[in-house]
């Protein structure tokens, strides 16, 4: 099985680890990854913005460097998966043809956790880790994709890691992207809400899907001197293998 | 009104909220309390088959809304009301202003109505010299406590049961007392001489149907009841959106509603007023004048914002909001806060005025999930800020940042320059302190994942 790889802009500059994880993780599985060059950013930061112009140039440049290859898109975010699966084929309301390739490309775009459940049954491959776990349910993998079952699916079949249940795990951290500097304030006080319910599990690591979250997190985490970590699903699957 | 022109400063407001304990204390408590009752209240019933058919029920009263606003009309006139047009909020004051100088009134009961609060009818008719007395219990505490509403159906959302003991003691001269029950007891009382002795009541209605051309109340209190039964005349003051067709219609509303704003299965009470006091009938205002006000909503029905008109009030997008639970609603500095009142703020009161609310999302999509009409508030959102910059109210930072965004995302080699860039800047930045955001993100890597992969 062959995939196109976008490990995000987030992924690429700040934690490449993670990008080489979630490569290790695919290899593993069998899957033929393609990094495809030139890629860059999937236009999120602008759209949530209301920037419509420097979008949907992001967008037709997304679509040049994967609308080309029929094999499925993975992306290590639900924030930039939704982006294009949802997002895309809103944005060429004018352009026939580009509305063709987003429509087709959205077809195409599978989240992590999707990919490897539903592809690749690694929930089913009894991968290891260690410590207690919670899970933190970032917005637009819960409320845009629906994926909900997956990360957990894949978490609980964990062997030797105490899954907990985070109490508010749905509720925005507070990254929003442009909000964390549009609102500092708030931002760091939903974030803060957060790793109170973080630290009520007793978890010493708390996994999500999305770096925005994780970053925010690890703000907060920094701030308060507490020692839970927080890990990419990705990163804590490729430990395990 | 005056000038309104100065934007709101939000996110000001928003943090002093945030550094207000008592405030965060209280809404965690409320707007918490509120959701796990919800969603217990929606747990065993169909709830997205109940939504899908309150939205279409919606929709297609925004279709045709100057039909059966004329229908609902008609209705009403032939059940004994008095229907008037308000153009504008100016107009909607005067109107009721006249309406009580005719009857002679000189205190008035009101039953609660974010409409009323929208004209600031209150205020403008304290100045005329009436007597005006809130008689929700909520709005009561506002009321004495010369605020406005934090939540559209709990006005007192933002303060605690020994803020409400405090207030009571100084203001009513009462015994203090931090039992809701005695505080119930001690408002009711109060109330009691304020229904008997009024002239007039004033209400809002939460739906208006067209068929029967009756008004609909839902309240928990009775208190809406008292207002529109007791005095001889009552002024109902609602939008045009608020119409539905028929009264077929409304069990898809007396079953969504209370579920979503209280996680009640059944309001105390739902009040189907159909015209004035009939022949050989015992109880009814005499005189009903019906206000129905435009505001701009004829307007925005024909945008691309007009979704925003199928909101039936029930404010759990308010209490499933993560920035509203965080700062309340006094910091929105509007009449309507949350999520749809960053909507109709923005739709209401212009871009200018109400720009500063539009940072007040994170764009989670919390609102967008429990909304029962399927308000696409998310989508609202976003495409407002996309007016915002098209009209251009975002900082010139920002659209300079995004210029360079807009380059750096469709050209790899700007891209990879940009995270050169990034990471020579990231200390020096952090050190002077320029971007303060900085500090709350980590160093780009030293090499990026396209630097390791080719």
């Amino acid at each position: 099985m062959r995939v196109q790889f976008f490990p995000t802009c987030l992924v690429d500059t700040f934690f490449p680890e993670t990008g080489e994880a979630v490569l290790k993780l695919l290899r593993h599985f069998g899957v033929d990854v393609r990094y495809p060059k030139g890629q860059t950013c999937c236009g999120k930061p602008s759209d949530s913005g209301g920037y419509s112009y420097e979008t949907k140039k992001a967008a037709e440049h997304f679509l040049a460097v994967f609308g080309g290859d029929p094999d499925p898109i993975v992306i290590p975010s639900g924030s930039c998966a939704s982006m294009v699966k949802n997002h895309y084929p809103h944005l060429f309301k004018d352009n026939h043809r580009l509305r063709e390739t987003a429509n087709a490309v959205a077809g195409r775009v599978y989240e992590l956790s999707q990919f490897l459940v539903h592809e690749l049954k690694a929930d089913l491959a009894g991968l290891k880790a260690q410590g207690i776990i919670t899970y933190h349910a970032s917005c637009q993998l819960t409320r845009e994709l629906g994926v909900r079952e997956e990360p957990l699916a894949l978490l609980h079949s964990l062997n030797g890691a105490q899954f907990v249940p985070l109490a508010t795990a749905e509720r925005c951290c507070g990254f929003g992207g442009m909000f964390m500097t549009k609102l500092p304030e708030v931002s760091m006080a939903l974030a803060n809400d957060k790793l109170d319910a973080i630290l009520a599990t007793g978890a010493d690591t708390v996994v999500g899907c999305d770096h925005g979250c994780l970053m925010n997190i690890d703000d907060a985490i920094r701030r308060r001197g507490a020692s839970v970590r927080t890990k990419h699903l990705g990163v804590i699957l490729a430990e395990g293998l | 009104m005056g000038a309104r022109s100065e934007s709101i400063p939000f996110r000001e407001n928003a943090a002093q909220a945030v550094r207000n304990a008592a405030l965060r204390a209280a809404m965690r408590n409320a707007t918490g309390t509120f959701s796990v009752k919800r969603s217990h209240a929606i747990a065993s019933v169909p709830i997205e088959e109940w939504r899908e058919l309150a939205s279409q029920v919606r929709l297609h009263v925004l279709d045709n809304l100057e039909e059966y606003v004329n229908r609902f009309e008609r209705n009403a006139v032939k059940a004994g009301a008095t229907v008037h047009r308000a153009k504008d909020a100016a107009a909607a004051r005067e109107i009721v202003w006249c309406l009580l100088k005719d009857h002679g009134a000189r205190k008035v009961v009101k039953s609660k109505s974010m409409i009323t609060e929208e004209i600031h009818l209150n205020d403008y008719l304290e100045r005329q010299g009436i007597t005006v007395v809130e008689t929700d219990l909520g709005e009561y505490i506002i009321q004495i406590a010369r605020e406005h509403p934090s939540h559209i159906i709990v006005p007192a959302i933002h303060k605690s049961r020994r803020q409400v003991g405090n207030l009571f003691a100084e203001k009513l001269g009462c015994e203090r007392s931090e039992d809701p029950v005695v505080l119930a007891k001690i408002a009711r009382a109060k109330l009691r001489e304020e229904f008997l002795s009024a002239d007039a009541g004033i209400s809002g209605a939460n739906f208006a149907v067209a068929g029967s051309g009756s008004l609909v109340l839902f309240t928990n209190e009775g208190n809406g009841r008292m207002c529109t039964t007791l005095p001889e005349l009552h002024v109902a003051v609602l939008s045009i959106e608020k119409v539905i067709p028929s009264l077929a219609d409304l069990p898809k509303f007396i079953r969504l509603l209370p579920r979503s704003a209280t996680g009640q299965i059944l309001s105390a009470y739902v009040s189907i007023i159909s015209g004035t006091r009939k022949a050989g009938e015992a109880t009814g205002a005499r005189h009903l004048h019906i206000v129905l006000l435009d505001n701009g909503r004829s307007d925005i029905v024909s945008g691309d914002s007009r979704e925003m008109l199928k909101c039936i009030r029930c404010g759990a997008c308010l209490n499933a909001c993560p920035v509203y639970q965080t700062v309340g609603g006094h910091a929105y500095g509007s009449t309507y806060p949350g999520p749809m009142g960053i909507v109709l703020t923005v739709l209401l009161e212009g871009m200018e005025r109400a720009h500063t609310l539009l940072d007040g999302t994170t764009l989670c999509g919390a609102c967008g999930d429990v909304c029962p009409v399927k308000v696409p508030l998310p989508r609202l959102l976003r495409r407002l800020r996309e007016q915002r910059v098209e009209i251009g109210f975002t900082a010139a930072a920002e659209r300079l940042g995004m210029v360079g965004f807009g380059r750096v995302a469709r050209s790899p080699a700007f891209f990879e320059l940009a995270q050169k860039l990034a990471r020579l800047a990231w200390k020096p930045a952090r050190i002077t302190g320029i971007g303060s955001t900085l500090d709350r993100m980590p160093m780009p890597a030293t090499t990026p994942f396209r630097k390791r992969i080719s």
